[in-house]
C-alpha cells in the first residue's frame, strides 16, 4: 500500500490531499493506497477573515470550521501534533506516540507569527495575525479617539504582503466615519523604496496615501519599540512616535521542520520553484507558506501549487510521467487588494509575468467579500 | 578590489511580490555581519532600489552586474 501522508490541514494541505484522492481514486478503493491529513488542531481557519475581525466586525466563530467537513471522504484525518519528521526512516512521529510512515510527503506547516520576538510588542502593538490579536486591536480602534497611529512590519517575510497597507486605507475610512480623522495622524512604514514593492500598485496607492493624507515612510523596517518614550524604531536607524502602534509580526516556519532538521533557522523549507520538491528529496514536497519561494506567502499561492503536487504524487505512485504541464508551478499568483471606500484591485502574475493591476474599482473590493464568503464551497475542495 | 567570497545567494528571480529587496531584507536580517549576499533579479527596478536602500541601511555595495536576463547585485552587511 502506498503512503500518501500531509502534514497540516490548512489550505494548501487540504486541497493537496483532497486533489490526489480524486487522481488516486481506483487505487485507494482497492486499498493499494491510502492519503491522509495530519492536524493539530482539527480544525481550518480561514485566516484572510482575521482582519475583517479587526476592520470589519466579522466573528471570529465564522472563519473556522472542522477539517473533516473539508476533506472528501476517502481522505483519513489524523489530529495531533507533528513533533518529529524522521527522513531517513520516513516517518512522522506525533506528541501523544503515534507513528505515521510515508510513501510520499507533503509538508504544509505553514507559518508562525512571534510577536514576542520584538520585546514589548504584547504590550505596546497590535496586530491582526491571529483572531485574538485582531479582535484586540479591534478592542483599541473602538477606544481610540485621536493621536499618531503608526503602521508598520516587524520582519520578513510575512502572510500577504498587501495586508498592512489594505489595514491602513481601512483605517483611515473609518476615523472619517467616525469623525475622528482631523484628530488623527496616520503613518505607514514601508520596508522598502515606495509605498508597495510592485511598482505598478505602488504607483496606484501613492497617490491615495497622499489623498488620505497617510505619510508614507519609506525604508522603515521596524526593529525595536522604545515603550518609555513610545517610539518605534527601524532598521535604517530612524524612530517615529506612536499613540497607537499596529504592526506585522515577525514569522517563521513551523518549528517541527527546524528541529526535523528540514529547513535552517527561519524554517522555510528549501524547495524547488517548479517541482516543489523539497531539495534533495523526491518524496517529500512542500507548499503554502511553508516554503522558501521568493513568492507571496498567500492562501493563492497554496491554492495554484496544490496542483501541481497532487499531480507529481498521482504520477509516481501509478507509475508514469507527470504531466507536462500540470506538473509543472510556474509561479503564479493571485490576490485581491482592498483599497477602502468600496474599492479594490487584482494582483495576477507568475515567475515571468509581473502583476499588472487594473484601475481600483468595486468590482475587485466585492470580488474579495464574495470569495471570503464562498472559500468553504471552492478553495479546499478543489473546485476552482 | 579584493576578492570577496560570497556567503549566500539570494535567488529573487521571479519574485514580483514579495520582491527582491524584501528578499534580500529577510537575508540581512537572518544573517551575520561580515555576510556578503548576491541577489539575482529580473525585476528591472531592483539596480535602482537595493543601492538605495543598503546606502540609507549603512551596508556596503560590493558589485552590481548586468547578468544574462537578469541583475546581480552583491551586498556586505556592515551592521
Ligand atoms: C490577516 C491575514 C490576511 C490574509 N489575507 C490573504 C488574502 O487576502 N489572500 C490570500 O491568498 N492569503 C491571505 N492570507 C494568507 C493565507 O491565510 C495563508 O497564506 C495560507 O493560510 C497558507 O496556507 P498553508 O496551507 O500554507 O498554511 P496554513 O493555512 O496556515 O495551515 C497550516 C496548518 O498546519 C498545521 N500545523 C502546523 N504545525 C503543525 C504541527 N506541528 N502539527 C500538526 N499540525 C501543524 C496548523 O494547525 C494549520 O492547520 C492572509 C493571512 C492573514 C494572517
Amino acid at each position: 500500500m502506498r503512503e500518501i501522508l500531509v502534514l497540516g490541514g490548512g489550505v494548501g494541505g487540504t486541497l493537496v490531499a483532497n486533489l490526489v484522492g480524486r487522481k488516486l481514486k481506483a487505487e485507494i478503493a482497492a486499498g493499494r493506497a491510502r492519503v491522509r491529513v495530519v492536524d493539530e488542531t482539527g480544525d481550518h481557519v480561514y485566516q484572510p477573515g482575521f482582519m475583517y475581525i479587526a476592520m470589519g466586525g466579522e466573528p471570529a466563530s465564522s472563519l473556522v470550521r472542522p477539517e473533516r467537513s473539508l476533506l472528501d471522504a476517502r481522505i483519513e484525518l489524523v489530529v495531533g501534533r507533528i513533533e518529529r519528521i524522521d527522513p531517513a526512516a520516513k516517518v512522522v512521529r506525533l506528541a501523544d506516540g503515534q507513528e505515521l510512515a510515508w510513501d510520499e510527503l507533503v509538508v504544509a506547516t505553514g507559518a508562525r507569527i512571534l510577536p514576542e520576538a520584538i520585546p514589548h510588542f504584547a504590550t505596546e502593538a497590535h496586530h491582526f495575525y491571529s483572531a485574538e490579536g485582531a479582535a484586540r486591536l479591534r478592542q483599541a480602534l473602538d477606544a481610540f479617539t485621536g493621536g499618531r497611529i503608526v503602521v508598520g512590519i516587524a520582519g520578513m517575510p510575512y502572510k500577504c504582503p498587501p495586508a498592512p497597507l489594505e489595514v491602513t486605507f481601512l483605517i483611515e475610512a473609518e476615523l472619517r466615519e467616525r469623525g475622528l480623522r482631523d484628530g488623527t495622524e496616520i503613518h505607514y512604514c514601508s520596508p522598502i523604496g515606495r509605498a508597495f514593492t510592485i511598482e505598478s500598485v505602488s504607483e496606484m496607492a501613492t497617490p491615495i496615501l497622499a489623498e488620505k493624507g497617510v505619510e508614507l515612510h519609506t525604508f522603515f523596517n521596524v526593529e525595536a519599540i522604545d515603550p518609555e518614550r513610545k517610539v518605534v524604531q527601524s532598521l535604517e536607524g530612524e524612530e517615529l512616535p506612536y499613540d497607537l502602534l499596529i504592526l506585522v509580526p515577525p514569522h517563521k516556519g513551523a518549528r517541527v521542520v527546524i528541529e526535523s532538521g528540514l529547513a535552517p533557522a527561519a524554517g522555510w523549507l528549501p524547495t524547488d520553484p517548479q517541482t516543489l520538491n523539497v531539495r534533495g528529496r523526491d518524496d517529500i514536497w512542500a507548499i503554502g507558506d511553508a516554503t522558501d519561494l521568493p513568492l507571496s506567502k498567500a492562501g493563492s499561492t497554496a491554492h495554484f501549487e496544490a496542483p501541481v503536487v497532487a499531480e507529481r504524487i498521482a504520477a509516481r505512485v501509478l507509475g508514469r510521467e507527470p504531466a507536462a504541464k500540470e506538473g509543472v508551478y510556474t509561479g503564479k499568483v493571485m490576490c485581491f487588494f482592498e483599497i477602502g471606500d468600496g474599492k479594490g484591485t487584482l494582483l495576477r502574475f507568475d515567475y515571468d509575468h509581473p502583476p499588472q493591476p487594473p484601475k481600483p474599482n468595486r468590482v475587485w473590493h466585492l470580488g474579495k467579500i464574495v470569495f471570503n464568503k464562498t472559500y468553504w464551497h471552492t478553495v479546499p475542495r478543489g473546485r476552482i | 578590489m579584493t576578492t570577496t567570497t560570497i556567503t549566500r545567494v539570494v535567488d529573487a528571480r521571479g519574485s514580483y511580490c514579495p520582491g527582491p529587496l524584501m528578499e534580500l531584507i529577510r537575508a540581512i536580517r537572518e544573517g551575520a555581519v561580515g555576510d556578503v549576499i548576491s541577489v539575482y533579479s529580473t525585476d528591472k527596478g531592483s539596480k535602482v532600489d537595493i543601492p538605495k536602500w543598503i546606502e540609507k541601511a549603512g551596508h556596503r555595495l560590493v558589485a552590481l552586474e548586468d547578468r544574462d536576463g537578469y541583475d546581480e547585485i552583491v551586498v556586505e552587511k556592515l551592521r
